[in-house]
């Protein structure tokens, strides 16, 4: 693997940068391998990455039926942040968090990941206890966290309207300084070519149509390319994740819902930081190319079709513009819509299954991005070891069964 | 944006009047005291999310206010029938004719496909060069 570095830059800038290496190989597959994941997207790129670097498992071919992060990876609104509320929750994207301070460096590849700060506002009385509950939560689990007043926000983020004569008045928010965003598909594009290097084979264009399965253990999965062989099988499928479980005859607590996000036109800097509401529901920050990058809730029927409805644009925009009114005369530039797998408990699922050697990582729902790095390590250890790694244990789906769910609704920021 | 025709108001109204409620024809379990923790989650949690033919239940929570049963294509977004409460749809997955195929219907009234498909034969050989 070619290093990128200052000095590489310029001595490309010589040769009119026409000799740059291809990221990665576009591998034939082999017969057999130690581990298959099922999905190339961020989470399952990332966890194809783990398990080659940090858990010696060198033999991973990671199966996409499109191209390498051309789902949620490519559809989100890249926040980044760990303020959820219980305590495994807390764990898990804390332990994400983790791993984005230094993901750039440890993939030689720039993610971009900029720590500009997560406010979470509140307009009602009954918002700012929710707020107040969550940041002690927070802090008692070592996450960084505070209750700031409309004054403070004020400094934070000048253009947010605090004043009284909104429709929702804003009375406080959460601030989680360590939260951000990154450069979504630079994460996708790093961890391929992390893994790649390691050995790993990509098989872009080669959908999985079926699994092999006998006397309840995991053999391998059809594809169009044909038959390949693991006794390890990860699903990391996101909104399919329910399509793949069907082939396997597993039932999942999953539905999947069109998220949309839209962007705007460029402007010159005017957001410092991410700002999102759950009351009036909306989300907003702004990328380094100068577009508002705009969020808000699903669309509430089940569908695959990547689009949403107008009256979901038409709330987000509401939302929008009832925060910043400034925005009003913004015109949006692009709209998409992502499959997100949301889960009854607003929480994912890494899980065995009852078929050995197959596993699931989903669930993520509207808030996968933020986990991707941390999604990955806990996924690869499980893969790795055969037993769900301590972080990711909570998180089976025998928790529908057994009544140990874990409630993040308030904390997911879409409500769903 | 859905034209959902209302079973009980016999019109076809904008999405906006509706709202989705989930999967339809969901029993709840007809011996509480008798029935097994794995029962009760699959009730209340484990839903089928197919993607194709799906039965849903929706509210005209701005119109009547009354609950009716969609059979829908979640694929192409296709409604294929509204039928009210206590009756069961005329249209399945099994049913012959109905469209399987994924992918969605572009402007244009064509189709379109998502993702590799196993007969984009030309498209995985040049992927693989």
């Amino acid at each position: 693997m070619q290093r990128y570095s200052g000095f590489g830059l310029v001595k490309h800038a010589l040769g009119h940068h026409e000799n740059w290496e291809r990221q990665w190989r576009n591998p034939e597959p082999k017969k057999r391998y130690d581990v298959i994941i099922v999905g190339g997207g961020g989470h399952g790129l990332a966890t194809a990455y783990y398990l080659a670097k940090e858990f010696g498992v060198k033999n991973v071919a990671v199966v996409e039926k499109g191209w390498l992060g051309g789902g949620n990876t490519a559809r989100n609104t890249t926040i980044v942040r760990s303020n959820y509320l219980w305590d495994e929750a807390g764990r898990l994207y804390n332990h994400s968090l983790d791993l984005w301070k230094g993901l750039s460096q440890d993939l030689n590849y720039n993610v971009m990941f900029s720590q500009r700060g997560v406010l979470n506002l509140g307009h009602t009385l009954q918002d700012m206890r929710d707020i107040q509950r969550r940041v002690h939560a927070n802090r008692l689990n070592g996450i960084d966290s505070e209750v700031v007043t409309p004054g403070q926000i004020k400094e934070i983020e000048p253009q947010l309207d605090i004043s009284s004569r909104a429709r929702y008045p804003i009375m406080g928010a959460s601030w989680q300084k360590s939260a951000g965003v990154a450069r979504h598909d630079a994460v996708a594009w790093g961890y391929a070519r992390g893994a790649d290097a390691l050995g790993v084979d990509l098989l872009q264009n080669t959908e999985v149509t079926g699994f092999k399965i006998r006397d309840g253990k995991i053999l391998g999965v059809h594809t169009n390319r044909g038959d390949i062989e693991a006794n390890t099988v990860g699903c990391v499928a996101a909104g399919n994740s329910g399509v793949l479980a069907n082939m396997a005859g597993i039932k999942l607590p999953l539905e999947s819902h069109p998220l949309q996000a839209l962007v705007s036109e460029p402007l010159k800097p005017i957001l410092n930081t991410v700002t999102m509401s759950n009351h009036v529901h909306g989300y907003i920050s702004q990328s380094d190319k100068g577009d508002l990058v705009i969020g808000a809730g699903i669309d509430g029927y089940v569908g695959y079709g990547q689009r949403g409805s107008y009256p979901t644009i038409e709330h987000t925009l509401q939302a929008i513009v009832e925060m910043f009114p400034m925005f009003s005369r913004v015109r949006m530039n692009r709209q998409w819509g992502g499959i997100v797998d949301t889960c009854p408990d607003a929480c994912p699922i890494l899980s065995k299954t009852k078929v050995k050697g197959l596993y699931f990582n989903c669930g993520w729902g509207t808030g996968g991005f933020k986990a991707t790095p941390g999604s990955g390590h806990v996924f690869a250890a499980s893969l790795a070891k055969g037993e769900m790694h301590p972080i990711a244990a909570p998180f089976s789906i025998d928790r529908f069964h057994t009544g140990a769910l874990i409630d993040e609704h308030g904390a997911a920021g879409v409500a769903h | 944006m859905f034209y959902i025709f209302c079973p009980y108001c016999k019109e076809h109204r904008e999405e906006e009047e509706f709202h989705a409620r989930g999967q339809a024809h969901l029993m709840r379990p007809s011996d509480p005291d008798n029935t097994s923790d794995e029962e009760w989650g699959d009730y209340l949690f484990f839903r089928n999310n197919p993607r194709g033919i799906h039965h849903e239940m929706w509210v005209h929570s701005v119109g009547c206010r009354k609950f009716f049963n969609i059979t829908r294509n979640t694929a192409t977004y296709e409604i294929l029938e509204t039928y009210p409460m206590g009756e069961q749809p005329t249209i399945t997955a099994a049913t012959p004719d109905v469209r399987h195929e994924q992918g969605v219907q572009v402007a244009d009234g064509g189709w379109q496909t998502v993702g590799a498909r196993s007969e984009n034969k030309a498209l995985n050989e040049e992927a693989s060069s």
